[in-house]
């Protein structure tokens, strides 16, 4: 396998009871490539991405990170997430700590690092996505722009090596998703590989590497944003776009 | 003409005032006095109780009820990660468990306990103690584990999807995350449990305990036995009253506290 995959999606199905929400899909992600994936509610976006990290578990089908194959049942789960960084549409903050807490605890807790490593690295993470003299904030005193951009903070704090973020725009009101997503391009521009399932087509079409569009728990269609987005061929991509568009 | 709504109130209220008065003159009135007083709170049996009544019998309930809780929140919170686990067989010791405790009085299971597997196996209980705690908290862990397992399902799942995806185990996530948040929801049902607590030890007195051991309950009554008089027994309940109502009054406190700040 070339080892510049970082991702390497096989033949994934997932029902949940008689819902067969993901249908055979295949996907590969390279090393700094950032792919959007983009398609109408309930198509089985978020579902895809939970199965990269097994916050859900696939039917059928493998998962393999970084060499690693996520769906064998040997596979330390725990140690593979900790590799797998996420971003919640709802951010998940933990909110009875301070934003510096949120940053440092699972680098302590599971990457076993000093209080003072964990907390010189989660000072300067804050620092990088724009949140200065906010490390003794708690959640619930933080926008909701803030809230995101010290989730983001909290996954980089494990030094992934795939980012995978689900709509982290959608919760927040139109004027703080700009903050937001300017961090998420800064990003992908330093070379991290990221997946990144949104509504945002001017982000898709100005960041993404790749454009997958996905219905009914398939891919459709797949490429550049140039060719996706600005010249569809599938019928549905073309129904999909235009009623994003549009409104 | 016709009265309004309000008017109507109003005078709904005042006959309500008018014979909640009647009723108390009544009650000054007819009952005798005197008598209540010599037959329930004679000043001198209320001095006679003290100091034992606080420095015995309340320090013995205070033992129990410690007793009771600490066991019954260490075997419910068991229960309650039992209860949530994805192992079948841990979920169905745990919900056997708690239907069978909360499923029989208190004084039963203290009597079986108690008295019933002793005379049964020979064995004795160590200490007088854990006689009436163990199945005072064995109790307990059965109601506690039931509001413990509610206030951990009322924290949000995303807590325990984002402590995943940053690599914590599933208990490593509990324990951090999860159960510091849950705690903030079931202390004050927990401090309610605490009061119930206070007062379920008064049935451990009938398990016949040694005087060094005996409750506020059992003091109360070996002391009308004594004396022939209920003024005892009033000593011990205003007792209990002591330690309950400040307890209640936080709890309340507390609600109103979360409320406030959920608002
Ligand atoms: N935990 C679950 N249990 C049962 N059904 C689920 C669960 N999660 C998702 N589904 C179902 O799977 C389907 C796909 O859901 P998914 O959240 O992946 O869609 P999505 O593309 O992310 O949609 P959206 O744009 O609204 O977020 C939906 O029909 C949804 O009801
Ligand atoms: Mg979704």
């Amino acid at each position: 396998m070339n080892s510049d995959v970082v991702v390497s999606i096989t033949d994934l199905n997932k029902s949940f009871g008689d819902n067969h929400v993901l249908r055979g899909i295949d996907l590969q992600v390279q090393r700094g490539e950032v792919v959007c994936i983009i398609g109408p509610s309930g198509s089985g976006k978020s579902t895809l991405l939970r199965c990269v990290n097994m916050l859900e578990t696939p039917t059928a089908g493998t998962v393999v990170v970084l060499g690693r194959e996520l769906t064998d049942i040997d596979c330390d789960l725990d140690e593979a997430r900790a590799h797998i960084g996420m971003v919640f549409q709802q951010f998940n903050l933990f909110p009875h700590m301070t934003a510096l807490e949120n940053v440092c605890v699972a680098q302590r807790k599971v990457l076993k690092r000093s209080e003072d490593e964990a907390a010189t690295i989660a000072h300067g993470l804050l620092a990088r996505v724009g949140l200065v003299e906010k490390d003794n904030a708690y959640p619930a005193q933080l926008s909701g722009g803030q809230q995101q951009r010290v989730a983001i903070a909290r996954a980089l704090a494990m030094n992934p090596d795939v980012m995978l973020f689900d709509e982290a725009t959608s919760a927040l009101d139109p004027e703080l998703i700009g903050e937001v997503l300017q961090v998420m391009q800064s990003l992908a521009q330093e070379g991290m590989t990221m997946l990144v399932v949104t509504h945002e087509m001017g982000f898709a079409k100005g960041v993404a590497d790749r454009v997958v569009f996905m219905d009914g728990g398939v891919i459709i269609e797949q490429g550049p944003p140039s060719q996706v987005i600005s010249a569809p061929v599938e019928e549905r991509t073309r129904a999909f776009l235009s009623s994003v568009l549009n409104h | 003409m016709a009265i309004s709504k309000r008017k109507k109130a109003q005078y709904r209220r005042i006959t309500v005032y008018v014979l909640s008065v009647i009723a108390l003159l009544a009650m000054v009135l007819v009952v005798d006095w005197g008598r209540l007083q010599s037959a329930m709170f004679q000043w001198d049996i209320v001095v006679e109780q003290f100091p034992d009544i606080l420095t015995s019998a309340a320090k013995n309930t205070i033992i129990f009820t410690i007793l009771g809780f600490a066991g019954g929140l260490s075997f419910g919170l068991l229960f309650a990660l039992m209860r949530l686990s994805t192992i079948r067989p841990y979920r169905w010791f745990a919900a056997t468990y708690i239907e069978i405790f909360r499923g029989i009085p208190l004084l039963v299971t203290l009597l079986i306990l108690g008295f019933g597997i002793p005379i049964a196996t020979g064995w004795r209980w160590p200490n007088p103690y854990l006689q009436g705690a163990v199945p005072l908290a064995l109790v307990a862990s059965a109601y506690m584990a039931e509001t413990i397992r509610a206030g951990i399902e009322a924290v949000p799942k995303g807590q325990m999807e984002a402590a995943r995806s940053l690599g914590m185990s599933y208990s490593r996530a509990m324990i951090t995350i999860i159960i510091p948040q849950a705690l903030r929801i079931i202390v004050p049902p927990l401090t309610n449990e605490f009061v119930l607590l206070i007062k379920d030890t008064s049935l451990i007195s009938v398990l016949g305990v040694t005087a060094g051991t005996r409750d506020l309950a059992r003091f109360g009554r070996d002391g009308v036995n004594h004396t022939a008089n209920a003024t005892p027994l009033i000593v011990a309940g205003l007792v209990y009253l002591a330690m309950t109502v400040p307890l209640t009054q936080l709890v309340a406190w507390m609600e109103r506290r979360e409320k406030a700040a959920s608002r």
